[in-house]
């Protein structure tokens, strides 16, 4: 693998993430009302006067690209700002949230990778068949609901009717079990999908045949010979899919009262908390950035074939 | 070409008749927004076939209006996506070189970006900071442009794909050697073989499209109250969840099935169009 790639593709996450800041800065600068006017409004003792001297102090009557730098500067300094709801630092507001999310999708994507192999690997396996016509079913059905309904339906059942589990989530495991739940049964379509095509693609291969006209066991030919090829396409469509994921936690998170990134994000918008909101989107899009850094580094790992070396 | 088995029709039928039991609503029943506190949550009834809701409105005649919305808005995103994917995918694909890897990287980050957070920030841009004063339908037309921006990316991967195949056959070749002009080859040469892609691609799109607009109106951000959207309907309803656990289910099935119609309906175009995916079963 050719470090100069490596080093190439970095710059270019880099930058993305520059232009993704500025694209974000503007953005939020034109939600309504501006911190002034959210002070002026909870102290009814302001005058137009103090308004005028506290934009003067805070710079907001500098032109836009001025008050990026000086954000940027600060922001590359480690000081990402205020929340204005929290009264806190806007790292110190995100971090325990961060680790809220990251334990919510992570026990999910456990419980949707136990499912989707079998099932995937299935699929490809009897193609064609009853099975197969199944679970293509059953695909198509997942990745056509909508997630917060999903949850929706798991509080009716569940917590309505039943009874048996709170429809509120906190930090305790009987109440993480219906947004686990749902989060783990709306990726699970995707994954049996991505999983299938690869399986199928990988059982075709000449070495597959050659095993098998060896006299290879049918599990060995399976799990030794074509997992292992078809498991780096869908580990890349992972890593890749990040955004996505945290979009079904965000709503999730939502339907749910999940106090999680999405959650936060998404009071941050309502509470006009722009610092908050700001350092949230970015902390997001640096990780899914740094994410799809590491599949293409990962993915010339895995897969020997693929090199990134300039040919001579 | 083999004629496709009849079920392969079924979610295009459905889809037309959706649209114009949605559409001929206004024909058939009254206000959708008429309310009535004193028969708030009645059951189900031969004047009210669904019951009504928290306000008294009649619940089967909101789903039908709600659909004009939803698909509405799915219609014209869809078709924005398509344009811009399209556009996109066929410069990218033709121009190749610096071009294409400039647009392909602005398509890959916006494929991998937060779409729901990013969808969140932009849905609460104030229109009238930016100059656009508001009118009736403002915030219906913000939702469409938001939605669209971020919906054109599978359409211009799929076309570029697809681009980079038909610029190396012989009839393209052919006619650039004639010295027919960049655009004719692109209008008449190529945009014809491509439109099979590219109606897969849109179709697979508008699903999302509709999945999207139900998510933003959920969260209070898509379509406001009172025009009715599927997703705000089910936003109400949430909130009487304990009470009425019902009113969860009809906004949410309509979603389910209309997304679930176009997502097949892209498969069976797919397996039509795509000469590869015929070898299967």
């Amino acid at each position: 693998m050719g470090a100069a790639h490596a080093m190439n593709r970095l710059l270019q996450a880099l930058a993305t993430l520059l232009a993704v800041s500025f694209l974000v800065y503007i953005l939020i600068g034109l939600m309504p009302g501006d911190p002034v006017d959210l002070m002026a409004m909870g102290n009814p003792r302001m005058t137009p006067e103090d308004a005028a001297r506290l934009r003067e102090l805070y710079g907001l009557d500098q032109p836009l690209v001025a008050r990026y730098g000086r954000w940027l500067a600060a922001a590359l300094g480690g000081d990402l700002g205020y929340s204005r709801v929290y009264n806190l630092p806007v790292l110190e507001v995100i971090g325990p949230r961060f680790l809220n999310t990251g334990i919510l999708l992570g026990v999910s994507l456990l419980l949707t990778a136990m499912a989707a192999l079998p099932l995937g690997v299935l699929a490809a396996r009897k193609k064609g068949s009853w099975v197969d016509r199944a679970i293509n079913v059953f695909c198509l059905a997942g990745i056509s609901l909508p997630h917060f309904w999903l949850g929706l339906l798991l509080i009716c059942l569940f917590a309505v009717k039943l009874q048996w589990l709170p429809a509120s989530a906190e930090l305790e495991p009987a109440s993480m079990v219906l947004p686990v739940m749902t989060l783990a049964l709306s990726g699970l379509a995707v994954y049996v999908r991505h999983l299938r095509a690869a399986m199928g693609d990988a059982l075709k291969a000449d070495h597959i045949r050659t095993a098998r006209a060896k006299g290879c066991s049918d599990a060995r030919v399976t799990w030794n010979h074509a997992f292992k090829n078809a498991l780096p396409p869908v580990i890349t469509i992972f890593m890749l899919d990040l955004g996505t994921l945290f979009s079904g936690a965000l709503t999730v998170e939502t339907v749910f009262a999940f106090p999680g990134m999405g959650k936060l994000m998404f009071d941050a918008v309502m509470g006009n908390d722009y610092n908050l909101a700001l350092a949230g989107f970015l902390i997001l899009s640096a990780f899914v950035l740094t994410a799809n850094f590491l599949a293409d580094m990962l993915y010339a790992l895995l897969d020997p074939r693929v090199s990134y070396a300039v040919k001579k | 070409m083999k004629r496709p088995p009849f079920k392969q029709y079924i979610p295009a039928i459905f889809l037309a008749l959706l649209a114009a039991a949605c559409f001929s609503a206004g024909l058939f029943s009254g206000q959708a927004e008429e309310t009535d506190l004193g028969s708030r949550f009645l059951e189900p009834s031969s004047t009210h076939l669904l019951g009504t809701d928290e306000l008294g409105r009649d619940v089967f005649v909101r789903l039908l209006y709600g659909g004009q919305v939803s698909l509405a808005v799915a219609a014209i995103a869809g078709l924005l996506a398509a344009v811009v994917g399209t556009t996109v995918g066929m410069v990218a694909g033709y121009a190749g070189g610096k071009w294409d890897a400039l647009l392909m990287r602005i398509t890959d980050v916006m494929i991998s970006l937060p779409a729901l957070p990013l969808l969140i920030i932009l849905s609460a841009v104030d229109l009238s900071k930016l100059g656009i004063p508001a009118g009736e339908y403002t915030n219906l037309w913000k939702i469409i442009a938001i939605i669209s921006l971020l919906s054109w990316t599978t359409v211009a991967r799929l076309a570029r794909a697809r681009m980079l195949v038909l610029k190396e056959t012989d009839f393209v070749r052919a006619a650039k050697a004639l010295g027919v002009s960049h655009a004719r080859i692109l209008l008449r040469h190529i945009f014809p073989n491509l439109l099979g892609t590219i109606v897969v691609a849109t179709t697979l799109a508008t699903g999302n499209i509709i999945l999207t607009e139900s998510v933003l109106s959920f969260l209070g951000l898509g379509i406001q109250p009172p025009l009715p959207s599927w997703g705000n309907m089910l936003s109400h309803a949430a909130r009487t969840i304990w009470e009425h656990a019902e009113m969860t289910f009809y906004p949410g099935i309509m979603i389910f099935a209309t997304v679930l119609a176009f997502n097949y309906l892209g498969d069976a175009l797919q397996s039509r169009f795509d000469p590869k995916a015929k070898t299967g079963p």
